[in-house]
Protein backbone atom coordinates (compact mmCIF):
# COMPACT_ATOMS: atom_id res chain seq x y z
CA UNK A 1 0.00 0.00 0.00
CA UNK A 2 2.94 2.31 0.46
CA UNK A 3 3.56 4.23 -2.68
CA UNK A 4 7.16 5.29 -2.88
CA UNK A 5 7.53 8.53 -4.76
CA UNK A 6 10.50 8.31 -7.09
CA UNK A 7 13.06 10.84 -5.91
CA UNK A 8 13.25 11.89 -9.57
CA UNK A 9 9.94 13.67 -9.11
CA UNK A 10 11.44 16.01 -6.54
CA UNK A 11 14.72 16.20 -8.40
CA UNK A 12 12.86 17.68 -11.37
CA UNK A 13 11.55 20.44 -9.11
CA UNK A 14 15.00 21.00 -7.63
CA UNK A 15 16.56 21.12 -11.09
CA UNK A 16 13.96 23.63 -12.24
CA UNK A 17 14.84 25.85 -9.29
CA UNK A 18 18.57 25.38 -9.84
CA UNK A 19 18.13 26.31 -13.48
CA UNK A 20 17.01 29.71 -12.28
CA UNK A 21 20.53 31.14 -12.29
CA UNK A 22 19.40 34.03 -10.12
CA UNK A 23 18.55 31.76 -7.20
CA UNK A 24 20.44 33.19 -4.24
CA UNK A 25 22.37 31.00 -1.84
CA UNK A 26 23.85 32.29 1.39
CA UNK A 27 24.79 28.89 2.78
CA UNK A 28 24.85 25.17 2.10
CA UNK A 29 22.85 22.67 4.12
CA UNK A 30 24.55 20.94 7.04
CA UNK A 31 23.59 17.65 5.45
CA UNK A 32 25.27 18.50 2.16
CA UNK A 33 28.45 19.49 4.00
CA UNK A 34 28.26 16.37 6.23
CA UNK A 35 28.58 18.78 9.16
CA UNK A 36 28.48 17.22 12.66
CA UNK A 37 25.38 19.26 13.55
CA UNK A 38 23.39 17.61 10.75
CA UNK A 39 22.66 15.11 13.55
CA UNK A 40 19.82 16.19 15.85
CA UNK A 41 21.33 14.28 18.77
CA UNK A 42 24.57 16.26 18.31
CA UNK A 43 22.53 19.48 18.45
CA UNK A 44 20.71 18.44 21.63
CA UNK A 45 23.99 17.32 23.22
CA UNK A 46 25.62 20.68 22.41
CA UNK A 47 22.73 22.62 23.97
CA UNK A 48 22.57 20.30 26.98
CA UNK A 49 26.28 20.67 27.71
CA UNK A 50 26.30 24.49 27.84
CA UNK A 51 27.11 25.94 31.26
CA UNK A 52 23.82 27.76 31.85
CA UNK A 53 23.59 28.14 35.57
CA UNK A 54 21.16 29.71 37.97
CA UNK A 55 21.90 29.72 41.67
CA UNK A 56 24.82 27.38 41.15
CA UNK A 57 23.11 24.62 39.16
CA UNK A 58 22.31 23.84 35.54
CA UNK A 59 19.03 25.46 34.53
CA UNK A 60 16.28 23.60 32.64
CA UNK A 61 13.28 25.02 30.81
CA UNK A 62 10.94 23.71 33.55
CA UNK A 63 12.97 25.59 36.17
CA UNK A 64 11.89 28.82 34.50
CA UNK A 65 8.30 27.93 33.67
CA UNK A 66 7.75 26.38 37.09
CA UNK A 67 6.53 23.05 35.69
CA UNK A 68 5.31 21.41 32.50
CA UNK A 69 3.41 23.42 29.90
CA UNK A 70 -0.34 22.81 29.85
CA UNK A 71 -1.93 21.99 26.48
CA UNK A 72 -4.52 24.43 25.12
CA UNK A 73 -7.30 24.02 22.54
CA UNK A 74 -6.10 22.85 19.12
CA UNK A 75 -6.13 25.83 16.77
CA UNK A 76 -3.32 25.37 14.26
CA UNK A 77 -2.68 22.32 12.09
CA UNK A 78 0.83 22.96 10.79
CA UNK A 79 2.24 20.82 8.00
CA UNK A 80 5.87 20.79 6.93
CA UNK A 81 5.79 19.60 3.32
CA UNK A 82 9.53 19.05 3.11
CA UNK A 83 12.96 20.62 3.26
CA UNK A 84 13.39 21.50 -0.41
CA UNK A 85 13.89 25.25 -0.84
CA UNK A 86 15.09 27.54 -3.60
CA UNK A 87 17.19 29.38 -1.03
CA UNK A 88 19.67 28.36 1.66
CA UNK A 89 19.62 31.01 4.39
CA UNK A 90 22.37 31.12 6.99
CA UNK A 91 19.98 31.05 9.96
CA UNK A 92 17.66 28.25 8.73
CA UNK A 93 16.50 26.02 11.60
CA UNK A 94 15.15 23.46 9.10
CA UNK A 95 18.47 22.92 7.28
CA UNK A 96 16.47 23.45 4.10
CA UNK A 97 18.03 24.00 0.70
CA UNK A 98 17.98 23.15 -3.00
CA UNK A 99 19.67 19.81 -2.27
CA UNK A 100 17.05 18.54 0.22
CA UNK A 101 15.01 16.30 -2.10
CA UNK A 102 15.63 13.55 0.48
CA UNK A 103 13.07 15.01 2.90
CA UNK A 104 9.80 15.52 0.99
CA UNK A 105 6.31 14.35 1.91
CA UNK A 106 5.15 11.21 0.07
CA UNK A 107 1.78 10.94 -1.69
CA UNK A 108 0.62 8.47 0.94
CA UNK A 109 1.41 10.90 3.77
CA UNK A 110 -0.27 13.74 1.83
CA UNK A 111 -3.46 11.64 1.78
CA UNK A 112 -3.22 10.99 5.54
CA UNK A 113 -2.70 14.72 6.12
CA UNK A 114 -5.74 15.65 4.03
CA UNK A 115 -7.89 13.10 5.87
CA UNK A 116 -6.70 14.39 9.26
CA UNK A 117 -7.32 18.03 8.29
CA UNK A 118 -10.93 17.16 7.45
CA UNK A 119 -11.41 15.45 10.85
CA UNK A 120 -9.56 18.06 12.89
CA UNK A 121 -11.19 20.80 14.97
CA UNK A 122 -8.25 23.10 14.18
CA UNK A 123 -9.41 26.30 12.50
CA UNK A 124 -6.15 27.11 10.70
CA UNK A 125 -3.98 25.04 8.39
CA UNK A 126 -0.44 26.41 8.31
CA UNK A 127 1.77 25.16 5.47
CA UNK A 128 5.52 25.40 5.82
CA UNK A 129 8.77 23.81 4.65
CA UNK A 130 11.36 24.39 3.01
CA UNK A 131 9.40 26.26 0.42
CA UNK A 132 6.02 24.49 0.63
CA UNK A 133 5.10 25.82 -2.82
CA UNK A 134 7.79 23.54 -4.32
CA UNK A 135 5.90 20.39 -3.29
CA UNK A 136 3.99 18.90 -6.27
CA UNK A 137 0.94 18.34 -4.00
CA UNK A 138 0.95 21.84 -2.43
CA UNK A 139 -2.16 22.96 -4.29
CA UNK A 140 -4.00 19.70 -3.45
CA UNK A 141 -3.52 20.29 0.28
CA UNK A 142 -4.51 23.96 0.04
CA UNK A 143 -7.64 23.03 -1.91
CA UNK A 144 -8.63 20.30 0.55
CA UNK A 145 -8.10 22.57 3.57
CA UNK A 146 -10.08 25.43 2.01
CA UNK A 147 -12.93 23.02 1.17
CA UNK A 148 -12.86 21.80 4.79
CA UNK A 149 -13.50 25.41 5.83
CA UNK A 150 -10.05 26.08 7.27
CA UNK A 151 -8.14 29.34 7.20
CA UNK A 152 -4.99 28.51 5.24
CA UNK A 153 -1.59 30.15 5.76
CA UNK A 154 1.24 29.75 3.26
CA UNK A 155 4.64 30.33 4.92
CA UNK A 156 6.29 31.83 1.90
CA UNK A 157 9.87 33.04 1.38
CA UNK A 158 8.73 35.62 -1.26
CA UNK A 159 11.44 34.77 -3.83
CA UNK A 160 9.74 31.45 -4.58
CA UNK A 161 6.88 33.43 -6.15
CA UNK A 162 9.27 34.57 -8.91
CA UNK A 163 10.33 31.04 -9.91
CA UNK A 164 8.88 30.39 -13.41
CA UNK A 165 7.02 27.21 -12.38
CA UNK A 166 5.01 29.29 -9.88
CA UNK A 167 3.67 31.74 -12.48
CA UNK A 168 0.01 32.37 -11.64
CA UNK A 169 0.32 31.00 -8.11
CA UNK A 170 -0.42 34.35 -6.41
CA UNK A 171 -3.76 34.71 -8.20
CA UNK A 172 -4.59 31.06 -7.45
CA UNK A 173 -3.93 31.62 -3.74
CA UNK A 174 -5.86 34.90 -3.78
CA UNK A 175 -8.91 33.16 -5.26
CA UNK A 176 -8.87 30.85 -2.22
CA UNK A 177 -8.26 33.61 0.35
CA UNK A 178 -5.02 31.99 1.47
CA UNK A 179 -3.06 34.18 3.90
CA UNK A 180 0.54 34.80 2.82
CA UNK A 181 2.90 34.69 5.79
CA UNK A 182 6.10 35.89 4.19
CA UNK A 183 9.53 35.77 5.76
CA UNK A 184 11.62 38.90 5.28
CA UNK A 185 14.47 39.26 7.78
CA UNK A 186 14.61 43.06 7.58
CA UNK A 187 12.95 45.97 5.77
CA UNK A 188 16.26 47.08 4.26
CA UNK A 189 18.74 45.32 2.00
CA UNK A 190 21.91 44.77 4.13
CA UNK A 191 20.47 42.53 6.84
CA UNK A 192 18.19 40.68 4.43
CA UNK A 193 20.92 39.86 1.91
CA UNK A 194 23.46 38.93 4.60
CA UNK A 195 21.13 36.15 5.80
CA UNK A 196 19.57 35.05 2.55
CA UNK A 197 22.05 35.82 -0.25
CA UNK A 198 22.87 38.72 -2.54
CA UNK A 199 19.91 40.08 -4.45
CA UNK A 200 17.24 38.53 -2.23
CA UNK A 201 15.98 41.86 -0.92
CA UNK A 202 15.38 43.19 -4.42
CA UNK A 203 13.54 40.00 -5.41
CA UNK A 204 11.47 40.17 -2.23
CA UNK A 205 10.37 43.70 -3.08
CA UNK A 206 9.38 42.51 -6.56
CA UNK A 207 7.32 39.67 -5.03
CA UNK A 208 5.65 42.11 -2.61
CA UNK A 209 4.76 44.38 -5.53
CA UNK A 210 3.12 41.40 -7.26
CA UNK A 211 1.27 40.46 -4.07
CA UNK A 212 0.01 44.03 -3.62
CA UNK A 213 -1.19 44.04 -7.25
CA UNK A 214 -3.21 40.87 -6.50
CA UNK A 215 -4.83 42.60 -3.50
CA UNK A 216 -2.56 41.20 -0.79
CA UNK A 217 -1.35 43.52 1.96
CA UNK A 218 -3.87 46.23 1.21
CA UNK A 219 -6.06 45.94 4.31
CA UNK A 220 -8.45 43.31 2.90
CA UNK A 221 -8.87 40.70 5.67
CA UNK A 222 -9.49 38.00 3.04
CA UNK A 223 -6.08 38.67 1.47
CA UNK A 224 -3.80 39.20 4.39
CA UNK A 225 -0.07 39.63 3.85
CA UNK A 226 1.82 39.05 7.08
CA UNK A 227 5.57 39.69 7.17
CA UNK A 228 7.83 37.71 9.49
CA UNK A 229 11.11 39.24 10.65
CA UNK A 230 13.95 37.66 12.55
CA UNK A 231 17.11 39.22 13.99
CA UNK A 232 20.25 39.27 11.87
CA UNK A 233 22.53 37.92 14.57
CA UNK A 234 22.92 36.81 18.17
CA UNK A 235 20.36 39.13 19.73
CA UNK A 236 16.61 39.15 20.37
CA UNK A 237 13.86 40.44 18.14
CA UNK A 238 12.79 44.09 18.22
CA UNK A 239 9.49 45.26 19.70
CA UNK A 240 6.85 44.11 17.22
CA UNK A 241 4.60 47.18 17.41
CA UNK A 242 7.44 49.70 17.10
CA UNK A 243 9.12 47.73 14.32
CA UNK A 244 5.85 47.47 12.40
CA UNK A 245 5.51 51.26 12.24
CA UNK A 246 9.10 51.64 11.10
CA UNK A 247 8.75 48.90 8.45
CA UNK A 248 5.45 50.28 7.17
CA UNK A 249 6.83 53.78 6.65
CA UNK A 250 10.12 52.68 5.10
CA UNK A 251 8.74 49.99 2.75
CA UNK A 252 6.10 52.39 1.44
CA UNK A 253 8.51 55.30 1.06
CA UNK A 254 11.44 53.39 -0.44
CA UNK A 255 9.69 50.62 -2.39
CA UNK A 256 6.02 51.54 -2.66
CA UNK A 257 4.86 48.26 -1.07
CA UNK A 258 2.43 47.58 1.78
CA UNK A 259 1.63 44.75 4.18
CA UNK A 260 -0.99 44.05 6.85
CA UNK A 261 0.96 43.05 9.93
CA UNK A 262 4.46 42.17 11.12
CA UNK A 263 5.54 39.23 13.28
CA UNK A 264 8.92 39.48 15.01
CA UNK A 265 10.51 36.14 15.93
CA UNK A 266 13.63 35.18 17.83
CA UNK A 267 16.19 32.96 16.14
CA UNK A 268 16.16 29.44 17.55
CA UNK A 269 19.44 27.74 18.51
CA UNK A 270 18.81 24.87 16.10
CA UNK A 271 20.49 23.58 12.96
CA UNK A 272 22.31 26.22 10.87
CA UNK A 273 21.72 29.06 13.36
CA UNK A 274 23.13 26.83 16.11
CA UNK A 275 26.17 26.12 13.94
CA UNK A 276 26.65 29.85 13.27
CA UNK A 277 26.36 30.65 17.01
CA UNK A 278 29.00 28.07 17.79
CA UNK A 279 31.49 28.98 15.05
CA UNK A 280 31.12 32.73 15.66
CA UNK A 281 31.77 32.29 19.39
CA UNK A 282 28.31 33.59 20.34
CA UNK A 283 26.65 30.39 21.55
CA UNK A 284 26.99 30.58 25.34
CA UNK A 285 26.37 34.33 25.47
CA UNK A 286 23.27 33.97 23.25
CA UNK A 287 21.83 31.19 25.40
CA UNK A 288 22.58 33.20 28.56
CA UNK A 289 20.79 36.13 26.93
CA UNK A 290 17.72 33.94 26.25
CA UNK A 291 17.67 32.64 29.85
CA UNK A 292 18.16 36.13 31.32
CA UNK A 293 15.34 37.49 29.14
CA UNK A 294 12.88 34.76 30.21
CA UNK A 295 9.43 36.33 30.31
CA UNK A 296 6.70 34.46 32.23
CA UNK A 297 4.12 36.53 30.33
CA UNK A 298 5.20 34.87 27.08
CA UNK A 299 4.35 31.34 28.22
CA UNK A 300 0.56 31.35 27.76
CA UNK A 301 0.79 32.25 24.07
CA UNK A 302 3.38 29.62 23.14
CA UNK A 303 2.48 27.87 19.91
CA UNK A 304 3.32 24.39 21.23
CA UNK A 305 0.17 24.63 23.38
CA UNK A 306 -2.30 25.06 20.48
CA UNK A 307 -0.43 23.64 17.48
CA UNK A 308 -0.07 20.20 15.95
CA UNK A 309 3.10 20.04 13.86
CA UNK A 310 3.29 17.40 11.11
CA UNK A 311 6.68 16.48 9.67
CA UNK A 312 7.40 15.60 6.02
CA UNK A 313 7.41 11.90 6.96
CA UNK A 314 4.08 12.10 8.83
CA UNK A 315 5.64 12.14 12.31
CA UNK A 316 3.95 14.50 14.80
CA UNK A 317 5.44 17.11 17.12
CA UNK A 318 4.43 19.91 19.50
CA UNK A 319 6.02 22.52 17.23
CA UNK A 320 8.22 22.99 14.17
CA UNK A 321 11.29 23.49 16.37
CA UNK A 322 10.79 20.17 18.17
CA UNK A 323 10.31 18.68 14.72
CA UNK A 324 13.75 19.88 13.62
CA UNK A 325 15.30 18.33 16.74
CA UNK A 326 13.34 15.09 16.25
CA UNK A 327 11.59 15.48 19.64
CA UNK A 328 8.37 13.65 18.82
CA UNK A 329 4.91 14.08 20.30
CA UNK A 330 4.21 12.15 23.50
CA UNK A 331 3.12 9.40 23.77
CA UNK A 332 4.89 7.71 20.84
CA UNK A 333 1.70 5.74 19.99
CA UNK A 334 0.04 9.05 19.01
CA UNK A 335 3.02 10.48 17.14
CA UNK A 336 2.15 9.69 13.52
CA UNK A 337 -0.48 11.25 11.27
CA UNK A 338 -1.65 7.82 10.10
CA UNK A 339 -3.22 7.00 13.48
CA UNK A 340 -3.54 10.46 15.05
CA UNK A 341 -6.19 10.79 17.75
CA UNK A 342 -7.06 14.40 18.58
CA UNK A 343 -8.74 13.49 21.89
CA UNK A 344 -5.51 11.90 23.12
CA UNK A 345 -3.54 14.92 21.87
CA UNK A 346 -5.35 17.13 24.39
CA UNK A 347 -4.01 15.04 27.29
CA UNK A 348 -0.39 15.06 26.14
CA UNK A 349 2.68 16.33 27.96
CA UNK A 350 4.44 18.98 25.88
CA UNK A 351 8.04 18.04 25.13
CA UNK A 352 10.58 20.74 26.00
CA UNK A 353 14.35 21.20 26.05
CA UNK A 354 16.81 24.08 26.18
CA UNK A 355 15.99 25.41 22.69
CA UNK A 356 12.60 26.41 24.18
CA UNK A 357 14.32 29.39 25.89
CA UNK A 358 14.17 31.00 22.43
CA UNK A 359 10.35 31.18 22.51
CA UNK A 360 10.07 32.67 26.01
CA UNK A 361 12.78 35.34 25.72
CA UNK A 362 11.91 39.02 25.62
CA UNK A 363 8.46 39.59 24.21
CA UNK A 364 8.13 35.89 23.39
CA UNK A 365 8.29 34.25 19.99
CA UNK A 366 6.00 31.87 18.15
CA UNK A 367 4.85 31.17 14.60
CA UNK A 368 2.22 33.83 15.34
CA UNK A 369 4.79 36.44 16.40
CA UNK A 370 5.37 37.84 19.87
CA UNK A 371 3.30 36.23 22.61
CA UNK A 372 3.62 38.45 25.68
CA UNK B 1 43.39 46.76 39.51
CA UNK B 2 43.92 45.12 36.12
CA UNK B 3 43.72 48.28 34.03
CA UNK B 4 41.72 51.38 33.26
CA UNK B 5 38.94 49.60 31.36
CA UNK B 6 37.26 46.28 32.19
CA UNK B 7 34.34 44.79 30.19
CA UNK B 8 32.87 43.38 33.42
CA UNK B 9 32.29 46.96 34.59
CA UNK B 10 29.47 47.27 32.05
CA UNK B 11 27.66 44.20 33.40
CA UNK B 12 28.24 45.46 36.95
CA UNK B 13 27.17 49.05 36.21
CA UNK B 14 24.05 48.76 38.40
CA UNK B 15 26.24 48.08 41.42
CA UNK B 16 27.33 51.72 41.39
CA UNK B 17 24.11 52.29 43.36
CA UNK B 18 25.29 49.99 46.17
CA UNK B 19 26.78 53.13 47.68
CA UNK B 20 24.44 56.11 48.14
CA UNK B 21 21.54 54.02 46.75
CA UNK B 22 18.96 56.85 46.84
CA UNK B 23 20.95 58.90 44.35
CA UNK B 24 21.83 55.86 42.24
CA UNK B 25 18.19 54.77 42.11
CA UNK B 26 17.13 58.22 40.92
CA UNK B 27 19.72 58.11 38.15
CA UNK B 28 18.60 54.70 36.86
CA UNK B 29 14.93 55.64 37.02
CA UNK B 30 15.69 58.78 35.04
CA UNK B 31 17.79 56.78 32.59
CA UNK B 32 14.98 54.29 32.02
CA UNK B 33 12.47 57.08 31.46
CA UNK B 34 14.77 58.83 28.97
CA UNK B 35 14.98 55.74 26.76
CA UNK B 36 11.30 54.77 26.81
CA UNK B 37 9.10 55.20 23.73
CA UNK B 38 7.88 58.80 23.66
CA UNK B 39 7.78 61.56 21.08
CA UNK B 40 10.85 59.71 19.75
CA UNK B 41 10.78 55.91 19.54
CA UNK B 42 13.08 53.83 21.76
CA UNK B 43 14.81 52.80 18.53
CA UNK B 44 15.50 56.41 17.49
CA UNK B 45 16.84 57.16 20.98
CA UNK B 46 19.12 54.15 20.78
CA UNK B 47 20.59 55.39 17.49
CA UNK B 48 21.15 58.84 19.03
CA UNK B 49 22.83 57.16 22.02
CA UNK B 50 25.14 55.27 19.68
CA UNK B 51 26.21 58.52 18.02
CA UNK B 52 26.74 60.26 21.38
CA UNK B 53 28.68 57.22 22.65
CA UNK B 54 31.22 57.80 19.85
CA UNK B 55 31.33 61.54 20.50
CA UNK B 56 32.12 60.99 24.18
CA UNK B 57 34.31 57.99 23.24
CA UNK B 58 32.83 55.69 25.86
CA UNK B 59 33.68 52.04 25.10
CA UNK B 60 31.00 50.78 27.50
CA UNK B 61 28.34 52.86 25.75
CA UNK B 62 29.56 51.79 22.28
CA UNK B 63 29.35 48.13 23.36
CA UNK B 64 25.89 48.53 24.87
CA UNK B 65 24.32 50.66 22.13
CA UNK B 66 25.76 48.70 19.21
CA UNK B 67 23.90 45.68 20.55
CA UNK B 68 20.83 47.71 21.48
CA UNK B 69 20.63 49.30 18.01
CA UNK B 70 20.92 45.89 16.33
CA UNK B 71 18.29 44.43 18.62
CA UNK B 72 15.95 47.33 17.88
CA UNK B 73 16.29 46.64 14.16
CA UNK B 74 18.86 49.20 13.00
CA UNK B 75 21.23 47.92 10.33
CA UNK B 76 24.93 48.65 9.84
CA UNK B 77 24.29 51.38 7.23
CA UNK B 78 21.94 53.26 9.57
CA UNK B 79 24.34 52.89 12.50
CA UNK B 80 27.25 54.12 10.37
CA UNK B 81 25.25 57.18 9.29
CA UNK B 82 24.57 57.95 12.97
CA UNK B 83 28.30 57.65 13.68
CA UNK B 84 29.03 60.17 10.91
CA UNK B 85 26.57 62.61 12.46
CA UNK B 86 28.69 62.52 15.63
CA UNK B 87 31.88 62.82 13.59
CA UNK B 88 30.49 65.75 11.60
CA UNK B 89 29.50 67.65 14.75
CA UNK B 90 32.84 66.94 16.39
CA UNK B 91 34.72 67.97 13.23
CA UNK B 92 32.46 70.96 12.69
CA UNK B 93 32.95 72.05 16.29
CA UNK B 94 36.70 72.20 15.73
CA UNK B 95 36.39 73.84 12.37
CA UNK B 96 33.98 76.56 13.45
CA UNK B 97 36.52 77.63 16.12
CA UNK B 98 38.69 78.49 13.15
CA UNK B 99 36.61 81.62 12.80
CA UNK B 100 37.96 82.74 16.17
CA UNK B 101 41.47 82.07 14.90
CA UNK B 102 40.73 84.04 11.74
CA UNK B 103 39.31 86.99 13.65
CA UNK B 104 42.31 87.15 15.98
CA UNK B 105 44.79 86.67 13.15
CA UNK B 106 43.02 89.32 11.12
CA UNK B 107 43.26 91.79 13.94
CA UNK B 108 46.94 91.19 14.66
CA UNK B 109 48.17 90.68 11.14
CA UNK B 110 48.78 93.32 8.49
Amino acid sequence: MTEIIPPRRFKEVADAVAADAQSPRAAQSLQRRHAPLASTSAQLAMLGALPLEREGRQVTFEDLTGGVLRPAKLEIFQVNLGKLCNMACRHCHVDAGPDRTDAMMSDETVEHVIAAIKLSTATTVDLTGGAPELHPRFRDIVEAAVKAGKHVMDRCNLTILLVPRNAGLIDWLAERNVEIVASLPHYRRPNTDSQRGAGVFEKSMKAMTMLNAAGYGTGDPAHRLTLVSNPSGAFLGASQATAEREWRQSLLREHGVTFDRLFVLNNMPISRFLEWLETSGNLTAYMERLVAAFNPGAVDGLMCRNTLSVGWDGALYDCDFNQMLDLKLAPASNAHIENFDEARWHARTIVTARHCFGCTAGAGSSCGGQTA
Amino acid sequence: MAGYYNTQHLADFGKIADVQPEIGKKFFEYYGAVFADGALTAREKSVIALAVAHAVQCPYCIDAYTQDCQQKGADIEQMTEALHVAVAIRGGASLVHGMQMREKAGKLGM
